[in-house]
């Protein structure tokens, strides 16, 4: 069964927020909320800079806390991918999930449940990348199962040194930054 | 004097077959789009005017509903990829803050208190106004300013009518120097989309140019493919950039010097004998006196100019050296900055000479475009009178119309009156340079009608606004590009208008016919006017509307490729020196003056481009809008510790002059510096219309009371204005 999972090339985003974009019309998220959003970290002083810019979302962790606190059952990790989702109809918007994510990676929807990134399951269903993925322009993401040693994101984590969000979670999450 | 060229360029011709050799290779699936046969959603391709980029797309129509667009994987501009503003194209469709039907003003000019028309009224004031200026004045009294392919139609209409003004702000304020700059160095322009072989450049410097914020597509997929490569990248630019960020070197160079870090880099390069001898020698003219000219600029007198260490001017130049001739010096592209801008982008013509990467892989490349035969017209009227916006050839190397030109003769009645402005798709309020010239050129008009889709800053200034269908409402000319990959590419409507708008041609025919100038649309839709020139190239409407765009066979892109080392200057040459720059009274050889700096305490204030918005032109797109709402005015961070200043905390900016902005977000950063402040262009809206972006960050524009004109094209250099920050808003 594969594991899914993104590999995000930081030396090539510019942080144009395309995939923010592409997310929002692809998946009809609500004005004001997104299910993806970039983060630009500053470190140094003049002329001596470093700027780390990430695209991020849900982590779709291996140990996610949204689905441990979720007291319904809503919030689970789908057998296809374990890719984790939200049963819209069993969630009842308490928002345990919300502050579980160490992430922010969620939100209300208007119609009451925990909304977030779904790795575009309904595209990769058909054959297809995640809609972010698919946009960006500097083609600096990459989408495929972890658990395949010869998919394209396993190749680069094994080769590229690489980074991933708030390892001290505990979370165990599946998206990989590039240096 | 003048013996500058217009951009040439191959055209292909019978391309036909070669055509349908490329159509037949390429069967991919449109990447990102639905399968075909997914119920409920139908594809149409076109191609995408939320820049003037024109990527071609593909629009999802979904249940009947615009759903989302996603860039053509045949087009070569975008790979498949649209930028986030052609994503978020949807938005200008839905956009609750668009025109809905024709207005006319029912009180004082500015006060934006309108009645809604007909069509009919409307058209017909506007040509009862121009047959009276025509009476009164001549045709020539009505000037045309216009952005973007959809104003062909409205420019044909004008043209019949006898206008001679017609303008863009895209030279003036924009490229012309840079044009201008390189026409007088390889006698060529730089074009749009921009010639840069950026995607093959070993090295690659960028002079105040902000690609990944600066969202042309192309170049911007490109510097990521460079990045990735492993291109070394050096970056000149005040503010750490994106692009700054990506650079092994950035350069912080202190704002309105870049001529001198130019200067010295060249310097460098002769007295080291890194620069391409060969090249040079074959196809350059003056060396000698340029290099003569050249000794002063040694790195050392740059340094306190610049603030750049010489040891690291060295070091970058030799870094040039080492990748010659795949080191792209960028030429850039808004490049109206301190008045002196044509002899900046001469040195950076010269740089690349140098470096011998003009028409070399990695450097800039021949762009070639298909032969379409352009619709047959009866002639346009001429006139003796000549144009209004460079009396006497005051700036000798204009290639173009310059906008304040004509704002000038509008204000002066010289060399003859103008009475009518029409407006298409370009907010002049924010594009031009001190507000209040422009507003008092508008009080001398008799007529000014604004064409667009959003109730624009110029809009509110109306007699007439005509609302205009959005791109993804109508159809538009073809674009036959000029490009790396030659292609014929279709807009075509993907859903209806959702009130009263109507496309350009249709206003446009309407008011010829209303003009009495029919005899100039002897087709009477669109469709039979696309078609008929699809035909003439051996193609048809029917095959453009089923895949969006046809590609042309690429045709040599380097001299290495075969493409004639041919110069069309005066001298046939690469010209180190200028004689027709020394004939006209200017430096033949680009020299440096150092800008004046602001009175003690104020800050410069640059501006630049968010990836998410296209001039004043997006930010009621509310998919735009969601993706940034406000823009931020950038502070150093020293500077913010002494003012107390916070990131987050509202300020207004005050200029020289006593102008005073609307209040904006600090973002006090170590990322600029100290004597400068920056921000991005297009917001801090007035007008009434824009209910969803009203007062939503400051307008930088409005700030630009002063510019310095470039003497050689008259373009308007905006980077010398001075604020100062007031806290507390």
């Amino acid at each position: 069964m594969a594991r899914f999972g993104m590999v995000i090339d930081t030396k090539k985003c510019v942080g144009c927020m395309d995939c923010v974009v592409a997310c929002k019309t692809e998946n009809d998220v609500p004005d004001g909320h997104c299910r993806d959003w970039i983060s630009q970290r500053l470190q140094g002083e003049m002329p001596d800079l470093r700027l780390t810019i990430t695209s991020e979302r849900c982590n779709h962790c291996d140990s996610p806390p949204c689905v441990t606190c979720c007291p319904t059952g809503a919030s689970h990790v789908q057998d296809f991918g374990k890719v984790v989702l939200v049963d819209h109809g069993k969630c009842i918007g308490c928002k345990a999930c919300l502050a579980a994510c160490p992430y922010g990676a969620r939100f209300i929807h208007p119609d009451g449940y925990a909304d977030k990134c779904t790795f575009c399951m309904h595209r990769v269903e058909r054959g297809l990348a995640p809609a972010c993925v698919d946009v960006c322009p500097t083609r600096c993401m990459y989408f495929g199962d972890l658990d395949d040693p010869e998919s394209e994101v396993s190749r680069l984590i094994a080769t590229r040194r690489h980074f991933v969000l708030k390892p001290d979670a505990g979370t165990r999450p599946r998206i990989f930054y590039l240096e | 004097m003048n013996r500058i060229s217009r951009r040439r360029f191959l055209k292909i011709a019978g391309f036909g077959a070669g055509a349908a050799a490329l159509a037949a290779a390429s069967t991919r699936r449109l990447s990102g789009a639905i399968p075909a046969g997914t119920a409920g959603v139908r594809t149409v391709p076109t191609y995408c005017d939320i820049c003037f980029w024109k990527c071609n797309a593909v629009a999802h129509v979904r249940d009947g509903q615009l759903w989302k667009i996603v860039g053509n994987p045949d087009d070569p501009l975008c790979q498949g990829r649209l930028c986030p503003r052609g994503t978020g194209g949807v938005g200008a469709h839905f956009d609750p803050d668009r025109l809905r039907a024709p207005l006319m003003r029912r009180k004082e000019r500015g006060e934006e208190k309108w009645v809604e028309v007909t069509w009919d009224e409307a058209l017909g004031y506007i040509a009862e106004r121009m047959q009276t200026i025509k009476a009164k004045y001549g045709p020539e009294a009505v000037a045309l300013f216009s952005h973007g392919i959809g104003g062909t139609f409205l420019k044909h209409t004008l043209r019949a009518y006898g206008i001679t003004n017609s303008a863009a702000p895209s030279f003036a304020q924009c490229r012309g120097p840079r044009d201008v700059g390189f026409n007088l160095t390889f006698g060529e322009e730089i074009g749009s989309p921009e010639r840069t072989d950026i995607r093959n450049a070993r090295c690659l410097v960028l002079i105040g140019s902000h690609l990944g914020e600066n969202m042309h597509n192309t170049q911007v997929q490109e510097f990521a493919e460079a990045n990735g490569n492993g291109a070394t990248i050096i970056v000149a630019d005040p503010r750490f950039s994106i692009a700054a960020s990506k650079a092994q070197h950035y350069l912080p160079v202190k704002p309105g010097t870049d001529l001198a870090l130019l200067l010295a880099w060249m310097n460098v390069l002769v007295t080291e004998g890194l620069y391409d001898t060969d090249y040079v020698t074959q196809h350059g003219y003056g060396f000698d006196y340029f290099k003569a000219e050249l000794a002063q600029y040694t790195p050392e007198w740059a340094y306190p100019e610049t603030g750049i260490a010489p040891e690291i001017i060295r070091a970058t130049a030799r870094e040039m050296a080492r990748h010659r001739p795949a080191t792209l010096v960028h030429p850039g592209r808004h490049a109206t900055w301190y008045g002196d801008d044509t002899q900046r982008s001469r040195a950076i013509a010269l740089l690349n000479a140098l470096l011998g990467s003009w028409g070399r892989k990695g450097g800039f490349y021949y762009p070639s475009s298909m032969d379409v035969p352009a619709y047959p017209y009866p002639p346009y009227p001429q006139s003796a009178r000549g144009k209004v916006d460079n009396p006497k050839q005051r700036f000798p190397f204009a290639t173009e119309t310059i906008t304040t030109g004509i704002r000038e003769a509008t204000i002066t009645g010289q060399p003859y009156p103008v009475k009518g402005w029409f407006v298409y798709a370009t907010n002049l309020i924010h594009a031009m340079p001190n507000q209040e010239e422009t507003i008092r050129a508008i009080r001398a008009l008799d007529l000014l009608v604004v064409v667009d889709v959003i109730p624009s800053e110029i809009a509110g200034w109306a007699d007439v606004v005509l609302p205009e269908a959005t791109y993804l409402e109508r159809y538009d000319d073809l674009n036959v590009e000029t490009f790396r990959d030659p292609f014929i590419a279709l807009r075509q409507p993907v859903v209806t208008p959702p009130a009263d708008q109507k496309p350009n041609w249709w206003i446009a025919r309407e008011l010829a016919l209303k003009l009495g100038l029919g005899a100039y649309y002897p087709w009477h839709d669109i469709e039979e006017y696309l078609d008929f020139r699809l035909k003439g190239a051996g193609l048809s409407l029917a095959e453009l509307k089923q895949k969006g765009l046809v590609r042309g066979p690429q045709q040599p892109l380097y001299f290495e490729d075969g493409v004639p080392a041919e110069f069309p200057t005066p001298s046939g040459k690469i010209e180190f020196y200028s004689t027709q720059l020394k004939d006209a009274g200017f430096d033949p050889v680009p020299r440096y003056t150092r800008p004046a700096d602001g009175p003690p305490g104020t800050f410069r204030l640059l501006s630049g481009r968010a990836p998410v918005h296209t001039f004043s032109r997006t930010q009621s797109n509310p998919v735009l809008r969601d993706a940034m709402d406000e823009n931020e005015v950038w502070v150093n961070g020293d500077v913010g510790a002494r003012l107390g200043l916070h990131s987050g905390d509202y300020v207004r900016l005050r200029n020289q002059d006593g102008v005073v902005s609307d209040r904006v977000k600090a973002r006090v950063t170590a990322a600029i510096r100290p004597d400068c402040v920056y921000m991005v262009h297009g917001f801090g809206h007035t007008s009434k219309g824009l209910r969803s972006t009203f007062g939503k960050g400051a307008s930088d524009a409005q700030l630009m009371t002063r510019y310095a004109v470039d003497p050689l094209m008259g373009g308007t250099g905006i980077n010398v204005n001075f604020v100062t920050i007031e806290q507390g808003a």
